[in-house]
């Protein structure tokens, strides 16, 4: 509890660099591992080894950047961030650069750029700094607020069209609302709104594509060698893996390539295969022991802002691992979310480091304002 | 302006909602994660045999090796039918990203009409996933080596050495060892029904006739396989486990390159057969059926328009002379039907009748004549056979009657498949009272008899069943089935094949068994005999007996002009003959379509083939 003053000489100048020592063990513990995973899954590929090295420095970087700033600096830049996000997409759906059959990037010209990665972040910031201006529980009118600052984004997004993307922002968004302590009433409300909303996105919102994963996450032996090909192979690889795994570099399902996007989206068919059932818990104890440490820091943090945007960034983090988990091991269909801080690639890693950033800042600048 | 509005701030109720909220959002975080621990245990725990089995399927395929065929020799060990490697150029479609390039550029290579490619694609579309298909077969080595240069352009593209069937000696022995070809749908069925396509997985050709399909089984062996490790693409990363595949049997005939080589040359153009075996033990010595073809036409898939050419030829060379040609014995089974004679005793070694040159029968004007118009006059059955003399026999033949005749000739095989090992063969006809009901719906006439008993009319033997029933009056009355194959090797050694001989007449008076040999070996010794001047100056010692058989009817008043008809209907010549006299090794049977007499024409063939047998000493091996 009382880090500042009973830890040692190295946590205080953690302290100093507004570093919460815990967590930082936790995403190294996690990197390493995820590292480790990774060069067996790319094939033993030095190159991809070096990107991601890179990746996840500059990730680093950004996350320590970050925890420097207070969370007050960070609050005010709340509600600009959410409105250049917002212009951003817009511009994306007008001059973006199509790719996949998706406009999801704005060529700046020098690198090409996610808006939506940005929402991400700004969403629920900008949420937080609303609710948060206003006593805790929000009223019904703060919530409907909140609720359409999360539904703009999310449309726009939808209509990239990026479905997996809208509805993580859109439930970021409403993280905030949820741990701002909106009433279950509501929230039962709301929740027979959404699957009374299903049917619509089926029929409208969604395409066939889309559609198609859905179903062949219902039925993936419907199809075996098309689109149920991936799930397929995925629990095949992780059934095969057994209580201990084939061993570190030895998952043939991995090895020989017969699992599909091994060391992107699916790298946990892989841990399942090559560590077995023991490595799966392992991996899951770092992911639960990172979400643990950011609600503390989130429940310790000072200001209601503070713990909103801790709390909703640290939920987010976890529906990305649990989502990706679901889909490769069957649970949820294929909606194409990397496994946090583990998969290959993506501007997500630095959005995710940013978000570490930012529940660092929350976690290490208390203290100062408020020491009585 | 904002913080003005929210000055009353209940912190501690804040902090104990938010709190609140955050226990429950962590007990769900935990929930989820053992929603996953659930899941996670019973893919890994409780289906790990279901997916363990799955992965390895994945990875582990068998792929079968296809044991090599056969070999086939003759009696002196030289190859008759071998298995030379050539080269194919092979595609794995799912590795070619662009099919219509990868053509293009390879046929800029090396030559690939577009009849190849269009049966390729098709084969394409067919064929499973991740299998090799053949673009282009027998490549000749400019093509290989072109190819294997620039082998590195194209991946998926591969030169194949395979082993395939060769028959160096040509048209020479086709219709004894027949041919392979490639697997078709009705033999695919069969090989199914025998429980035997297992077994076939890698091998892509069977044979189609004579030896190579009768010893199928023996020549194919047993398939090998390797279990092999893939990866997502079906390419080799390891072999687990290899067992090797078994070959085939060789076998070993009994025919003779150079005895083979001196029946197609003495018969040039003639259309015929000729076939020698050892009267001992039914070992074949010669097979020979002219004209002949090349087999190695068969092996790669023969063009329609060589096909149409040997199916359509007026010479039929796609048929088996010596098995399935179907001839009037003619005078040849004279001996035999004199044997009858003797042990039933119709007639005696003494016997003579009177010919004036035609026989009639009782109430009847119609005369069957004699072959010499003139007449033999007094003549036993020596004179009968040694001059060939045909009233001897229509008297003789009325006397014994069509069933003694019938039941006795079906003994000696006549009628009867004789077994030998290829499945072309004809049974021919021996005619018989219940024959000519079932086949013209008449009864047996008297009239009937009279050329049957001369081997004419409805009479048809092979040349085959001539050697056979020749070795039966050889052998005392027993029957030696005639067999190509002497021999089976594999790397355990080697095994006789000798299927022995079987009792089929019994014999009454061995002298009259002895009177038979005599008047045979009259007919090549005495002057006078129809074979003495085929066989004059021989240095060793045979018997035989000629034949002629007639072809087209002549009326009753008009004589035999062999210019005079069509060439297709001119008389067959035909020959049986043995040597050496007192301990025979080679029985021969000499069938010549429309080439005329018998002594004339068939027996000088005999001849060439006997000279050749001993001056080379064939069957002196043993």
């Amino acid at each position: 509890m009382n880090e500042q003053f009973s830890g040692s000489a190295k946590r205080s100048k953690l302290a100093m660099f507004h570093i919460d020592g815990p967590l930082l063990l936790g995403l190294l513990a996690l990197i390493s591992f995820g590292l480790m995973i990774l060069y067996s899954a790319s094939g033993q590929n030095m190159l991809m080894m070096k990107a991601q090295l890179i990746r996840l420095g500059v990730a680093l970087a950004v996350m320590i950047a970050l925890a420097q700033v207070t969370p007050q600096t960070i609050k005010r830049w709340s509600l600009p961030l959410f409105v250049i996000g917002l212009g951003m997409l817009v511009a994306v759906l007008l001059v973006g650069h199509v790719g996949k059959g998706a406009q999801r990037w704005l060529d700046l010209g020098f690198m090409k750029f996610q808006p939506s990665e940005v929402m991400k972040l700004a969403v629920p910031m900008a949420v937080a700094w609303f609710i948060s201006s206003h006593n805790l529980p929000p009223k019904i009118r703060h919530l409907l607020v909140g609720f359409i600052m999360c539904a703009i984004p999310t449309l726009l997004i939808a209509k990239q069209p990026d479905l997996g993307t809208s509805i993580l922002i859109a439930t970021a968004g409403v993280f905030v609302l949820f741990m701002s302590g909106m009433s279950w009433r509501i929230i039962a409300f709301v929740a027979t709104l959404v699957s009374a909303f299903l049917p619509v996105l089926w029929l409208f919102l969604m395409r066939d594509y889309q559609r198609q994963r859905v179903l062949t996450f219902l039925n993936p032996e419907s199809d075996p060698l098309g689109s149920g090909y991936h799930i397929i192979q995925s629990k095949i690889a992780i059934g095969s893996g057994g209580l201990e795994g084939k061993g570190y570099l030895q998952g043939t399902q991995s090895q020989l390539e017969f699992l599909p996007e091994r060391h992107t989206d699916f790298i946990f068919a892989v841990i399942s295969e090559e560590l077995g059932l023991m490595g799966v818990l392992v991996l899951l104890s770092l992911y639960l022991f990172i979400i643990g440490r950011c609600m503390i820091i989130a429940s310790q943090a000072q200001d209601n802002y503070s713990k909103l945007v801790a709390a909703s960034f640290t939920l987010t983090f976890f529906v990305y691992v649990f989502v990706n988990i679901g889909m490769v091991s069957g649970l949820l269909p294929v909606v194409g979310v990397p496994l946090p801080l583990v998969s290959y690639g993506g501007t997500s890693m630095v959005t995710l480091m940013a978000a570490f950033g930012v529940i660092m800042s929350v976690g290490t600048h208390k203290r100062m304002l408020a020491t009585p | 302006m904002l913080r003005k509005r929210v000055a009353i701030q209940d912190f501690v109720a804040e902090t104990r909602l938010f709190n609140h909220r955050a226990m429950v959002a962590m007990l769900l975080v935990v929930l989820m994660f053992c929603v996953i621990i659930y899941n996670q245990y019973q893919l890994q725990v409780v289906s790990y045999q279901d997916y363990q089995t799955r992965s390895e399927g994945n990875r582990i395929k068998v792929v079968p090796m296809a044991p090599n065929r056969g070999l086939i020799y003759d009696r002196s060990g030289i190859l008759l039918a071998e298995n030379k490697p050539v080269f194919s150029l092979e595609l794995v479609p799912e590795q070619i990203s662009d099919m219509t390039e990868t053509l293009e550029q390879l046929a800029s290579l090396i030559e690939i009409s577009d009849e190849l490619k269009s049966s390729f694609l098709k084969q394409v579309k067919a064929q499973r996933r991740f299998n090799s298909i053949a673009l282009k077969e027998q490549l000749n080595d400019t093509e290989v080596a072109i190819l294997a240069a620039n082998q590195h352009l194209f991946p998926g593209v591969t030169v194949e050495a395979r082993l395939s069937r060769n028959y160096p000696f040509g048209d020479l022995f086709t219709h004894a060892l027949g041919y392979i070809g490639k697997i078709n749908t009705r033999e695919l069925q069969q090989l199914d029904a025998d429980g035997e396509a297992a077994n076939y997985a890698a091998t892509r050709d069977i044979g189609k006739i004579g030896l190579e399909r009768f010893y199928q089984q023996a020549l194919h062996g047993i398939m090998g396989y390797q279990e092999v490790e893939v990866n997502n693409r079906g390419r080799l990363i390891r072999v687990l486990r290899s067992v090797p595949a078994v070959s085939g049997q060789n076998i070993h005939l009994g025919l003779d390159v150079g005895l083979q080589l001196t029946a197609q040359q003495v018969l040039k153009n003639q259309r015929g057969a000729i076939i020698a075996m050892d009267p001992r033990d039914g070992a074949v010595l010669a097979f020979y059926s002219n004209p002949s073809y090349d087999p190695n036409l068969f092996v790669h898939g023969i063009s329609s328009a060589n096909y149409n050419a040997l199916l359509n030829s007026r010479d039929k060379p796609l048929i088996n002379r010596v098995t399935q040609g179907t001839y009037p014995p003619a005078s040849t089974i004279k001996p035999h039907l004199a044997l009858l004679g003797l042990e039933t005793n119709t007639i005696t070694p003494s016997t003579k009748i009177w010919d004036p040159g035609f026989f009639t029968l009782p109430n009847s004007d119609h005369r069957f004549r004699d072959h010499v118009s003139w007449g033999h006059g007094w003549v036993d059955v020596y004179t009968a056979i040694m001059k060939s003399c045909d009233t001897f026999f229509y008297e003789m033949g009325i006397k014994l009657g069509i069933d003694r005749i019938s039941d006795y000739m079906t003994k000696m095989g006549f009628g009867e498949r004789s077994g030998i090992d290829i499945h072309e063969e004809s049974s021919g006809i021996m005619p018989s009272r219940g024959w000519k009901r079932a086949r013209h719906n008449q009864p047996w006439y008297p009239g009937d008899t009279v050329p049957l008993s001369i081997g004419q009319s409805y009479w048809t033997t092979t040349p085959l069943q001539l050697v056979v029933a020749t070795a039966v009056l050889l052998n005392n009355g027993h029957m030696a089935t005639p067999h190509l194959v002497t021999a089976f090797s594999d790397d355990n050694g080697q095994t006789e094949h000798k299927p022995s001989l079987r009792p089929v007449i019994n014999v009454v008076n061995p002298n009259n068994w002895r009177v038979i040999m005599d008047t045979m070996h009259r007919t090549v010794k005495d002057v006078g005999g129809t074979a003495h001047k085929a066989f004059a100056g021989a240095d060793y010692d045979s018997a035989g007996k000629t034949g002629t058989a007639q072809l087209a009817a002549i009326a009753q008043d008009e004589k035999y002009d062999a210019n005079a008809i069509d060439e297709r209907l001119r008389d067959n010549a035909m020959y049986i003959g043995y040597a050496p006299y007192d301990n025979p090794s080679i029985v021969i049977a000499v069938a010549l379509e429309n080439a005329g007499g018998g002594g004339s024409n068939a027996a000088p063939i005999a001849r060439q083939m006997m000279d050749y047998y001993f001056a080379a000493g064939v069957n002196n091996d043993e």
